[in-house]
């Protein structure tokens, strides 16, 4: 495709535009025209970044981003948010035209380099590539899946992992090949194929497609590591950290059962001082990362509440998408969410 | 009486009698109407389940789950989203107020009464007066970004600025590649060679995306300025050729003749060559215009949300997932409404211009 061509070449010009190293740069911008350019996914992304009937966006990703303008302004609505398209996203972010993307970015090696010099504070969501069988099938495990009809789309990075699996776990399985990924979905719903793989959170949206949603199970293993980043340009020390402590403050929040709804009361009554500095009743650490103010995790908390409440609102089991905390559980719960203490 | 005297039409009938003469007559007609009559059976029935009978014209998602057939209610849910997109919720009057001038200053120009200097005048007042209706951030109203703007409305900014911007350029441009300067015959050339080479698509992506990387430090052009830019060349690169093809349909006669009435370069093209070579070049330019319409979807790829993006991010509504084909019947609609006027009224314009050449 053209436009696939027009990108590459712009990120290959960017690759010798000179980039300012100095810090502080990209959040002085920020601070002076007083919003955060946020870049989300266009049109839509379910759950992620989505807008309502009213024309307001709504979705995990956008309230991270809402959370970032708290701790830079103290005001969850000073963000312009800039629907990208994956083709778009990087020129959009290297020319400036946003200051982050929250649009489900894998973190790479290659992205993260002084080629693309991208920069990825905090990993906000865990994806990977997973298999979806109906439930009848009585299968716990992919390792169960022998002989099973897979419906797979050609030429795509899902096709390559399910084969790898396969062949790592000694399975033989029948390719249904099919290019369009709704098609897909309608041969998997009448039976023409056993298994249908995607990345677990665009699965589970699929999911919601199929005439009985809840005869289907995403089974656990995951064939790839997809760890989405909120992603910004590489030279600014100020904001990398802001958007690392602002992930942070969300994660250690629900670590230490801190909520939207009991967020001033612990503030008011903790003794704990690992909690009273990260609600910013005591020490100033909010200030020493740049945070407009020094509690800027509890406005956020009583704002959002904290990440398991944020995933709940528009992810979770009880929403359509009915996504499983899974690898997305604090540590101490089995997940992969870990965060470094506000000490 | 001049009405007994007119021809009588032919009957209801007669005119029955001679389509049913014409479906069955010979083996291979009536082979052919007993197929088409079977597809009508087979599409017809399950089209009007589908769109009437089993649709749901309101509640939720799950009462269209329920009924199984289109659910309007979604289209119902989404309607004023997918004319205002992204514009602040409290300020929909604003794009609302400005589709209704807009609309009524396209109808009034479409009538051959107004075209006088009065209509001139209107659109230089109410052109800036819209998009000041619409940015804001004067005479109190709240400054809203051009980023926010979408659906119809800016489908409808950029279709009706971008082809009234670029229809007088085009006409410059062709006037230009026929001049005997040779320098403004070569530069005309080189632009509409230039922009008519590539796709728009990638038009679009340079303005959106790469122009700003070498704009000098501090200096930022709008977003949706860019857009128009990329899109009033890419109009008038088209119909530039359009109206070279009229220009050079004119009998050489018709030049020779301004010129020995010692008419001067403008006022030949003004008041001889033009209104006929446009007046023939109709078709092709509405044709041109129509296709050009249909292209202002393709601002998608640089995150402007117009009428058909704004319906595809309604489709990402997690309490609506699921009912595509009724946003694309709906989209589809739509755009053929508006296409279709076009074209009706350029089959009009035809007969004004050229009565007797039909």
């Amino acid at each position: 495709m053209m436009w696939k061509g027009i990108a590459a070449a712009a990120a290959a010009m960017i690759a010798f535009a000179p980039v300012a190293a100095e810090a502080g740069r990209d959040l002085d911008q920020i601070k002076q025209r007083g919003t955060l350019r946020c870049g989300v996914q266009g049109p839509s992304n379910p759950g992620f970044g989505v807008p309502d009937s009213q024309g307001r966006w709504q979705g995990f990703n956008v309230e991270i981003c809402r959370a970032i303008a708290i701790t830079i302004f103290n005001d969850p609505t000073k963000v312009e948010f800039v629907p990208v398209t994956t083709q778009s996203r990087f020129p959009a972010l290297s020319s400036g035209e946003v200051d982050v993307l929250s649009n489900n970015t894998t973190w790479t090696l290659t992205r993260d380099s002084a080629v693309n010099r991208f920069n990825f504070p905090a990993i906000t969501f865990y994806d990977g590539q997973a298999i979806m069988v109906p439930r009848r099938l009585n299968v716990t495990s992919a390792r169960q899946l022998n002989g099973a009809t897979v419906c797979v789309q050609p030429g795509t990075t899902t096709e390559l992992n399910i084969a790898d699996f396969f062949r790592a776990n000694n399975l033989r399985f029948t390719p249904v090949v099919i290019a369009d990924l709704d098609e897909i979905r309608r041969a998997y719903d009448s039976g023409r194929c056993d298994v249908f793989t995607n990345d677990f959170a665009a699965l589970a949206a699929q999911r919601t497609l199929l005439t009985r949603p809840a005869d289907h199970v995403i089974l656990p293993e995951r064939l790839s590591k997809e760890p989405l980043a909120v992603t910004i340009r590489q030279g600014d020390e100020e904001l990398t950290n802001i958007v690392a402590w602002t992930t942070f403050a969300l994660i250690d929040a629900e670590e230490m059962g801190i909520t939207q709804a009991n967020v001033e009361q612990i503030a008011a009554s903790a003794t704990n001082p690992v909690i009273r500095r990260l609600l910013g009743v005591e020490g100033n650490m909010g200030e020493s990362i740049g945070a407009a103010r020094a509690d800027y995790a509890r406005t956020i908390i009583r704002t959002f509440g904290n990440y398991g409440e944020i995933f709940e609102r528009h992810l979770g089991t009880n929403t359509p998408l009915g996504l499983e905390r899974g690898m997305n559980n604090i540590w101490t719960r089995g997940g992969l969410l870990y965060a470094p203490p506000a000490r | 009486m001049s009405a007994t005297l007119a021809p009588a039409g032919p009957t209801f009938a007669e005119l029955a009698r001679g389509f049913l003469r014409a479906c069955f007559s010979g083996p291979l007609n009536i082979a052919i109407t007993l197929a088409c009559l079977a597809l009508l059976v087979a599409v017809v029935p399950p089209l009007l389940r589908w769109a009437v009978l089993d649709a749901t014209w309101s509640g939720n998602a799950a009462a269209c789950r329920e009924a199984g057939g289109a659910c309007w209610a979604f289209v119902r849910e989404k309607f004023w989203f997918s004319i205002f997109g992204l514009y602040p919720y409290e300020e929909r009057w604003r794009p609302g107020t400005m589709i209704a001038i807009l609309v009524a200053m396209v109808l009034a120009s479409c009538q051959r009464r107004f075209w006088n200097r009065w209509l001139m005048l209107a659109w230089l007042v109410a052109a800036p007066a819209m998009l000041v209706l619409m940015a804001g951030g004067v005479f109190g109203l709240p400054a809203v970004a051009t980023r926010q703007w979408g659906g119809l409305t800016i489908t409808g900014i950029i279709a009706v600025y971008g082809l009234a911007l670029g229809y007088p350029l085009a006409i410059m441009l062709a006037l230009g590649r026929r001049s005997e300067l040779p320098l403004v015959r070569w530069f005309s050339t080189a632009i509409i060679e230039c922009v008519r080479g590539v796709p728009l698509i990638s038009l679009l992506f340079m303005a959106a995306i790469m122009l700003p990387l070498f704009l000098p430090e501090g200096v930022t052009l709008d977003r949706l300025a860019r857009v128009l830019v990329a899109y009033t060349l890419f109009t008038a690169a088209y119909m530039a050729e359009v109206v070279r093809g009229g220009l050079q349909a004119m009998p050489r006669g018709q030049y020779e003749a301004a010129d020995a009435l010692g008419l001067s370069y403008a006022k030949k093209m003004r008041l001889v060559i033009l209104p006929q070579a446009l007046a023939i070049t109709i078709p092709s330019q509405v044709n041109t215009f129509i296709g050009l319409f249909k292209d202002t979807t393709l601002v998608v790829v640089i995150g402007v949300f117009d009428f058909f993006t704004t319906l595809r991010a309604a489709l990402g509504d997690p309490n609506w997932l699921g009912f595509p084909t009724e946003a694309y019947v709906f989209a589809a609609t739509v755009y053929f409404v508006l296409c279709f006027a076009m074209s009706r009224y350029s089959q009009r314009l035809e007969t004004t211009f050229r009565p007797g050449q039909r």
